[in-house]
């Protein structure tokens, strides 16, 4: 098990978890405020106004 | 409900229930003379009684091609009654341990009724049985209005819900018997955990095959939080259950991990439990319950997802809070309390959002009881994850950890959170099931509104003080340097606030008889209308709108 260590992990941990991290939060805010989107999540938030008729065939 | 089932699945629901008895009987003749053989017992039976109700209804004709133009909402509906029996049970038996505090002789000297023994049929029946029942039944029911299309088969759900049943009462019926592995919110032995990942890996499929048939091509928000609960519990179960049996005819196994690697993975469970069971799944109910009910959609659509993404990303890691001080690397340690202070920002995005899309509706929760089972939900979800994140400071902790504090935290959050929130949907979902205006009586709603609000308010101050009381005693040094107080010094102080907690507990508890004899009501009046007296029935909404604007 040499160089996969307490330590390297920790190291990993620290440098590459913490970068990923930062990734992930940068695409989901680009994804959230994306120009344009906003249009397509406000019809996501009204289409659940009137859903009792059914399945949509 | 055999009679909604095609003569396919009539057939495969007998093969399955066949092959759970059989299960059962070579459990219990492998199992003799170990709790593990009781449980062969129970699962014989209950393959027995399935397999029972199955050929009672197996000659009925088959359901016409009409219903594929409806959603399936049966096994929504027995989901709802599920949920609502566990939580009358479950509170019941919480509120005899809350007693069993304040007055010890309440055991009544059968080892059954130990408090080590009780304690978890609380805690899993209100968990598992009241929310997990809850989590499932409107899953079901959102993720067919949100996708627009039905369930893919009437089976497989039927198979989630009973058989996630069967994982509860294996559970709660091991711990009367003696049968744990000792872990916080994952008591069950090996073979129930066995039989959770097939009913739960079954209900990922089902979800996923509901979602692949979407006819909405937007997935709505609540379906990513149900997604995530499922997922993650999935996830988290099979890796902190990972365990090897002493043999494979006995209730007893062992974990593979030990010492402190067990610990923290008891705890990344215990608290993503807290972040993916009882955060994700129940925000899932809010953004789309809540929204519904006040007749608004959601205030901001776009901090509903950034709140998904953060919750998501930030509850994974903080589960080492509950490890502060102990041989847990200190990093570590720190790494939980920072991702638990940060977590308070998707947390309360949440909380501001579902209070903010009651904006200009006030009106409404100030005259509709299921509304404002809502609201109060989201200011006690706020409020708890505020207390949480705060109680996970490594100072704050010093105070806080081994103390009552945690359990009124606990219960903010169970009680303030989960319950108001499940309460607010079964009030909405029961008449809009049975096909009726409003419940049997809008009047015990209201009851019920208060007597859980009362209890929950009793209940929490309660155990705020006991807990602070409590840490302080402890910490509490003379001048020669030695404890100021021994232990039994502060059992007796906290004697009349176990009281007031069982009082607060059991005004909470007969909130919930109320609001089950209130489902049951409306579902006996709704059995007894025949079709023809079921065009009364518009009659009935001027009525409704008239009392609720009274």
């Amino acid at each position: 098990m040499n160089g996969f260590t307490h330590d390297s992990l920790v190291g990993f941990a620290k440098s590459w978890g913490l970068f990923y991290l930062l990734a992930l939060s940068l695409g989901v805010l680009a994804y959230t405020y994306w120009p344009g989107s906003g249009k397509r999540f406000d019809r996501a938030a009204d289409s659940i106004m009137d859903d009792e008729s059914g399945p949509w065939a | 409900m055999i009679s909604q089932l095609t003569k396919n699945e009539r057939q495969l629901a007998l093969v399955i229930a066949v092959l759970v008895a059989i299960c059962g009987l070579v459990m219990a003749v492998a199992g003799r003379g170990d709790p593990f053989g009781d449980h062969g017992v129970i699962v014989l039976v209950f393959g027995v009684a399935v397999v029972f109700v199955i050929i009672g209804g197996y000659y009925t004709p088959e359901p016409s091609k009409d219903r594929l133009a409806s959603y399936y909402d049966d096994p929504v509906k027995a989901g709802i009654v599920f949920s609502i029996t566990w939580a009358v049970f479950a509170m019941f038996i919480g509120d005899w341990v809350a007693w069993l505090l304040a007055y010890p002789d309440l055991t009544f000297d059968a080892t059954w009724a130990s408090f080590g023994r009780l304690r978890p049929v609380h805690t899993t029946g209100v968990i598992f049985g009241f929310g997990g029942n809850a989590l499932i039944a409107t899953s079901f029911h959102v993720m067919q209005r949100t996708a627009r299309t039905r369930l893919p088969d009437q089976l497989s759900p039927w198979f989630v819900l009973v058989g996630y049943n069967l994982f509860c009462i294996l559970a709660v019926s091991g711990y009367f018997m003696g049968i744990t592995q000792s872990k916080e919110y994952a008591e069950p032995e090996w073979y129930a955990d066995i039989w959770l990942v097939v009913v739960w890996v079954a209900y990922l499929i089902l979800y996923l095959r509901t979602l692949a048939r979407r006819r909405e091509p937007h997935i709505y928000v609540a379906n990513w939080y149900y997604m995530a609960f499922i997922l993650v519990v999935a996830a988290l179960h099979i890796v902190n259950n990972l365990a090897l049996p002493i043999s494979f005819a006995s209730a007893k196994s062992f974990p593979i991990f030990s010492g402190v690697q067990d610990a923290m993975t008891q705890w990344w469970y215990g608290h993503n439990a807290v972040a993916f069971f009882l955060t994700a799944g129940f925000l899932g109910m809010m953004y789309y319950y809540l929204p519904k009910r006040a007749g608004r959609p959601i205030f901001s659509y776009r901090m509903s997802i950034l709140g998904f993404w953060g919750i998501t990303f930030f509850y994974m890691w903080v589960g080492s809070h509950h490890l502060h001080y102990t041989a847990l690397p200190q990093w570590v340690q720190t790494l939980g309390m920072t991702f638990s202070a940060i977590l308070l920002v998707p947390s309360w995005m949440a909380a501001a959002n579902a209070l903010l899309t009651l904006n200009g509706a006030w009106h409404k929760v100030r005259d509709d009881a299921t509304l404002r089972f809502m609201m109060v939900a989201a200011v006690f979800y706020g409020l708890s994850t505020f207390e949480g994140s705060f109680m996970a400071m490594r100072p704050v902790n010093s105070l806080s950890h081994y103390t009552d504090w945690t359990v009124a935290h606990v219960h903010a959050g169970t009680l303030g959170w989960n319950s108001m929130i499940t309460f607010g949907a079964i009030y909405y979902l029961v008449p809009q099931l049975w096909k009726r205006a409003q419940m049997y009586s809008p009047a015990l709603v209201e009851w019920h509104f208060w007597l859980s609000v009362a209890g929950a308010l009793v209940y929490v101050f309660a155990m705020w003080n006991s807990g602070i009381v409590q840490g302080l005693m402890w910490r509490t040094y003379n001048e020669s340097g030695t404890l100021a107080y021994s232990f039994i010094d502060s059992l007796v102080a906290m004697h009349p606030y176990y009281i007031a907690r069982a009082v607060g507990g059991f005004l909470f508890f007969a909130g919930a008889v109320v609001g089950f004899y209130n489902v049951w009501m409306t579902i006996r009046v709704a059995r007894e209308l025949k079709p023809e007296t079921m065009e009364e029935e518009p009659a009935l909404a001027p009525k409704a709108a008239l009392q609720a604007a009274e």
